[in-house]
């Protein structure tokens, strides 16, 4: 054990500190869910790839730095502490990027991720349908094969990002005759073809974050599957092991969190009720214990170890952090915690409203954690299926 | 930057692991309740051959000069046995502190027999009232005020105060501070008695981690083959559920307490705060455990018969050993609030020596 930094990751902490503090915006950017946000953090995604910073992790050839888990850890730490602007394209950078390192094919690699870490192409997620959400296997929508192309059918909802992607990946039943797991094929689809409709969902928060999306007799080229055919479930796993585990969800971003949420008990403690003291201890503390803990998985990672379906107590443990937060600062707020940002009175609340409506979404996205629970219990415990 | 155990120190655990899985029955510990002990001389010898009385004890005075770091996983192996004998008192605390008290004499007479199993050591603390094992101890280490005293049986008054875990034998000490018992007083008394502070409290998180983890494995043991509506009640969510609670609780508790176990063993600055850090998490995860295990056991699991309370009053008394969860609130409080702490992104490993 051995928990110093190497000169190296000193050396490179120091390179992103320097790029990030010349070049981050002074203000933040608009909502990257709205039409505004959207291209002003593509713009922004395109000037860090520009730099070489849109995914570290990721071979040079492909516009990364080819660094590995533990420099990649320090790279979000700096991000976040620059308070940089969050990540538009995280669907495509953090999930599909790594599940394509892993299945793709060398044309595929070279076709999707340079743009992907320019932002050129923003990628939405398609798993969801109106009749298979926690049911992912109960998916309806088919993309059947039809010569060199695959033709798809039906709707898939709650794509996020959806409203202004370009393109969105998913998984679609390329055998009409299978059921549950078998038979479905991980395929990217390009949001502009023809036959396919893009229909924008308001969230709670009144933002057009998220999309149903129907398929009408869309074509797409065969080349756009992802893995074999057929065996699209075991792809969306290892996507989802991103999705839940230490990629979409660096333990920077709660770490900042939890600063924030300190700063702001030390500013109002004088009209706090004593328990909130206890409150924002544990959400440091629990800030910390996700940062300790992923660093345990990476050292694991970089030994030759592999993440299964430990990937699921990191998903539980985060988003109910991350809501955990976000309640105690809107208690420290007392009767300003309900105003919106442009009220009168609403000079020093910060976004911890519009972060609070976020964090709620967290314990349902990714899988909601009751569904994770009963992975751990089943495949970590050895708790009997029903 | 390496946040993983080394192949030594994983294959000694599975040892020690081996070891008190057959020594350390729950047949062994009822033998002990009913005599009224929780001290086995038999074993006591078996776990000095094997290297565990003089863990902390330097090579030159027959022990195996390990540091916290190597001793962090074989505590934990306490907690998962339920392990009543004096190993935190005598090889976590007294040993380190017998070696750093700077009385070359005292610790060339005891730290020999610490290590071949031939003397127990039983240390109090400013935070609690009571000394554990007082009885069967051939040493008392006390303070005094800043002063730490070494003191011999004879010397000493013993009320046994009869407490909740049969394993946890408290007693009050009654004695005299002398010249003679003085082991250190001043600055370096103070420092001492928080080194040893520290050291206490980072063996008890590790052995609430263990107690956690056998509490989840009866649990999940009796949740598979208990059957009701004709199902193991294991297939129900509301058993799943809870006890995945308990498995997020315990893997988020476990490197919060190997990182402790690092910082006190490199003398990092904060190690007090990641001490309390480790103490709270893992006695969290371990009385969660015991709640949710009873409920998960039933009525059967509310017997003096089933072993299942073994462990929950383990997590009971661990909870209260060496500084209760309130105090290390406090302590880490304290630390966050205060003008000292660092915190954000990118300041979990600040402080530590460079690579």
């Amino acid at each position: 054990m051995d928990l110093a930094y190497t000169p190296e990751q000193q050396a490179f902490r120091a390179e992103a500190r320097a790029w990030l503090e010349a070049h981050v915006p002074k203000e933040p950017l608009a909502s990257f869910d709205t039409a505004a946000g959207f291209a002003a953090h593509c713009e922004w995604e395109a000037k860090l790839n520009a730099g070489g910073w849109a995914m570290v992790p990721w071979p040079t050839e492909y516009g990364g730095r080819g660094a590995d888990l533990l420099e990649w850890l320090v790279f979000e730490e700096e991000y976040y502490r620059a308070g940089a602007p969050g990540r538009v394209n995280q669907n495509g950078i953090f999930l599909l990027g790594p599940t394509i390192m892993e299945y793709g094919t060398p044309e595929q690699k070279a076709r999707y991720l340079p743009p992907m870490a320019s932002s050129e192409e923003v990628w939405a997620q398609g798993w969801s349908e109106p009749n298979a959400g926690s049911d992912m296997a109960a998916i309806q929508t088919t993309a059947i094969r039809d010569g060199d192309h695959y033709v798809i059918n039906g709707q898939k909802t709650w794509a996020s990002r959806g409203a202004f992607a370009h393109w969105l990946f998913g998984l679609f039943r390329t055998d009409p005759d299978s059921d549950r797991h078998r038979g479905l094929s991980f395929v990217l689809v390009p949001l502009d073809t023809p036959g396919v409709t893009v229909r924008p969902i308001e969230k709670l928060n009144g933002k057009q974050a998220f999309a149903e999306v129907f398929f009408d007799d869309a074509r797409v080229p065969a080349a756009n599957l992802l893995g074999e055919e057929g065996r699209g479930w075991n792809v969306a796993m290892a996507t989802a092991g991103f999705e839940r585990g230490l990629m979409l969800r660096s333990p920077a971003r709660f770490q900042s969190t939890a600063r924030k949420l300190v700063e702001l008990y030390r500013a109002n403690a004088a009209d706090c009720e004593p328990a909130l003291r206890d409150r924002v201890l544990d959400a440091w503390r629990g800030a910390e214990a996700y940062t300790l803990e992923t660093y345990r998985t990476v050292s694991r990672l970089l030994e030759g170890g592999k993440i299964g379906a430990e990937a699921s107590l990191n998903k539980i443990f985060w988003s109910e952090l991350d809501l955990a937060m976000h309640e105690t600062a809107l208690e420290i707020l007392g009767d300003r915690g309900e105003l919106l940002a442009g009220a009168p009175s609403a000079t020093d609340v910060g976004d911890w409203l519009d972060g609070y409506l976020f964090a709620l979404s967290g314990p349902i996205y990714a899988g909601t954690n009751e569904i994770q629970r009963n992975v751990i219990a089943e495949r970590i415990l050895g708790l009997p299926r029903r | 930057m390496r946040f993983t155990f080394g192949e030594d120190q994983l294959l000694f655990q599975t040892t020690v692991r081996d070891f008190l899985a057959k020594e350390c029955t729950p047949e062994h510990l009822r033998e002990l309740w009913d005599a009224g002990r929780s001290h086995s001389p038999a074993l006591w010898s078996k776990l000095a051959e094997l290297g565990i009385a003089g863990l902390r004890v330097p090579e030159s005075h027959d022990g195996m000069g390990l540091d916290e770091v190597d001793a962090v996983l074989l505590f934990e192996e306490l907690g998962r046995a339920g392990l009543p004998e004096p190993v935190i008192a005598t090889a976590a605390v007294a040993a380190p502190l017998l070696t750093e008290c700077g009385d070359a004499a005292r610790a060339e007479r005891w730290l020999g027999p610490i290590a071949r199993g031939e003397a127990i050591v039983a240390v109090g603390h400013a935070e609690s009232p009571f000394v554990v094992d007082a009885d069967v101890a051939d040493l008392l280490l006390l303070t005094d005020a800043d002063a730490l005293h070494a003191v011999e049986p004879a010397g000493v008054d013993l009320v046994a105060e009869p407490a909740n875990d049969p394993s946890r034998r408290l007693f009050t000490v009654r004695w005299q501070p002398s010249e003679a018992t003085r082991l250190a007083d001043g600055e370096r008394g103070r420092a001492l008695q928080a080194a040893a502070f520290d050291r206490g409290a980072l063996a008890s998180a590790a052995e609430a981690l263990g107690a956690t983890d056998r509490l989840i494995d009866l649990s999940v043991e009796y949740a598979s083959q208990r059957v009701q509506f004709g199902v193991p009640i294991g297939s129900f969510q509301a058993v799943k559920h809870q006890l995945a609670n308990l498995k997020v609780a315990l893997e988020y508790a476990r490197p919060v307490v190997h990182r402790a176990a690092h910082s006190v063993a490199q003398g990092h600055p904060e190690r007090a705060v990641h001490v309390s850090l480790a103490k709270l998490a893992a006695c969290e995860a371990a009385t969660r455990a015991a709640g949710t295990s009873l409920q998960v056991h039933g009525a059967i699991g509310y017997t003096w018969e089933q072993d299942l309370h073994i462990w929950m009053r383990r997590a009971w008394s661990l909870e209260r050993a060496w500084g209760r969860s309130a105090l290390h609130r406090a302590r880490a409080a304290d630390w966050l609030l205060g003008p000292d702490a660092r915190i954000g992104p990118g300041t979990t490993f600040a402080g530590e020596r460079d690579g």
